[in-house]
């Protein structure tokens, strides 16, 4: 399956958020559900099972200037294995203007036996603009070993590059499970919070959950290994 | 065709450029109880190479590619200038190089690898500028902590008259090597089997040597970015440790 889906939101001038494009496709479909003080909520809500080996989904996001997004999402994605050498594909692709806020905070992306999955994400965001990103991967169904997934992250701030990461497991990602990676490790992930109001903080470290200062922007990036997505949450949700 | 003896001497761990104080993460795994034995080692040493190994290798070659920008017309008289090729002369070769500074920040998540990264560069420099005293090191990005190590390997390597894949592959076994030689005095390890360890990986970092040689044709947004969590995560715990035998 092929499906694009797009939302696009502006300052209303009353201090709220108006979404002026709101278009999804099969099986990337965009609901929005109630809002508090001035944010536009909006859920993805997977229209099909997968995604499977073979979709290509795209999401496109645009905050104007002033406006401020809440993305989440209604379940897991579960990527699963489906034609022969196919991959599955999710892209989006956020653009996050002046004085706007992105809040992205999607539920796990799975990656089931078998699958081969990408997962792509790049953001732009303007000088003060603010950002929540946070990716989940859990490696595999219960007591299930995953398939290739690479989740890739790439965020600019002020046209420079903020955070680059690709983080590959399966067959063909060698040592992903190993002591240099992931250890073992099923579930894992990062939050990204970009905030200039925010004064910039040491790192830290907690068991598996470390908070590392970017050098790029006012940014801070929390990453941690974990041993179920209800723990990985927990440690992503500061 | 290089020289093989140059190649050799910069692939040495004996090179004066501090790389035995460094034991590539490896310390904090041994004390988080994450590497015990040969086994584990190696499956360190495999993630350690497709991950910090690839793009450190890759970094390497793209500054490489930046330093003998202005030969590729001469070297390659066949192959016409792409739009991706960075600009020649100094300032060309400075502002690929600070924009390469940039995106291996980018990729660097935890401060401590930063400063790691940058204290072996600065090392590497000083040997460097002695050794091969007209290379363009000027060039370098001027930070306060100095430039990445994969840069300043890059120039030297460039200035030794390597090539740009043997310029990834003293990258990349570096990441190995170091590490190998650390979990002997760590772990009181074999050395004979810790070598048949690296003899058994070297496919694999010939592999990535080629594979971050091409690489660094894409433009700097899209070198290699293979992140591990568990590197930053290692990387600041050993950072805030007051007694360490390796300086990361």
């Amino acid at each position: 399956m092929r499906a694009l889906a797009r939302l696009v939101a502006r300052a209303d001038g009353r201090g709220g958020t108006a979404l002026v494009e709101l278009h999804g496709e099969t099986p990337l479909l965009l609901r929005q559900t109630p809002t508090d003080g001035g944010v536009a909520t909006v859920h993805l809500v997977g229209g099909a099972a997968g995604p499977l080996a073979g979709d290509d989904l795209r999401l496109e996001i645009e905050v104007g200037p002033g406006a401020a997004v809440r993305v989440h999402s209604v379940a897991a994605s579960i990527a699963l294995p489906g034609r022969t050498g196919a991959v599955s594909r999710m892209a989006v692709r956020a653009v996050v203007h002046t004085g706007a806020t992105l809040h992205w905070l999607p539920e796990q992306l799975v990656a089931a036996a078998g699958c081969a999955h990408l997962a792509e994400s790049r953001i732009e965001l303007a000088a003060d603009a603010t950002l929540w990103w946070r990716d989940e991967l859990i490696c595999g169904r219960y007591g299930e070993a995953p398939g290739g997934a690479v989740v890739h992250t790439q965020v600019d701030y002020a046209g420079r590059p903020l955070l680059r990461q690709s983080l590959a497991v399966g067959p063909h990602a060698p040592g992903w499970a190993g002591p240099a990676v992931l250890g073992g490790a099923p579930a894992t992930g990062s939050l990204l919070v970009v905030d200039p109001s925010q004064p910039a903080e040491p790192p830290t470290v907690e068991g598996s959950v470390a908070r590392l200062p970017l050098a790029g922007g006012p940014a801070t990036l929390w990453t941690a290994t974990a041993p179920d997505a209800h723990t990985l949450r927990t440690h992503l949700t500061p | 065709m290089a020289t093989p003896s140059l190649l050799l001497l910069l692939a040495d761990g004996r090179f004066p450029a501090g790389a035995h104080a460094h034991s590539g993460g490896l310390e904090a795994a041994v004390a988080a109880g994450r590497v015990t034995d040969l086994a584990s080692l190696e499956a360190f040493l495999a993630g350690r190479l497709a991950t910090a190994g690839l793009v450190g290798a890759a970094f390497a070659a793209a500054a490489h590619r930046a330093a003998v920008a202005e030969t590729v017309g001469s070297a390659h008289p066949a192959r016409s200038a792409r739009p991706s090729d960075p600009p020649a002369g100094s300032a060309g070769r400075s502002a690929a190089l600070a924009r390469l500074d940039a995106e291996l920040d980018a990729r660097t998540a935890a401060p401590a690898l930063r400063a790691v990264s940058r204290r072996q560069g600065r090392a590497l420099l000083r040997a460097g500028r002695t050794i091969w005293p007209d290379a363009r090191f000027a060039d370098l990005p001027q930070k306060p902590g100095g430039a990445h190590q994969p840069l300043v390997l890059g120039l030297l390597c460039a200035a030794a008259g390597l090539s740009r894949v043997e310029t990834a592959t003293i990258a990349a076994y570096g990441t190995l090597t170091g590490a190998a030689s650390a979990g002997v005095r760590l772990l009181g390890l074999d050395p004979y089997q810790v070598q048949a360890l690296l003899v058994g990986l070297a496919d694999a970092c010939d592999g990535t040597a080629a594979d971050a040689a091409r690489a660094a044709d894409d433009p700097p947004e899209r070198l290699p970015a293979a992140a591990a969590p568990l590197a930053d995560i290692h990387a600041e715990i050993h950072a805030t440790w007051e007694v360490r035998l390796f300086a990361s």
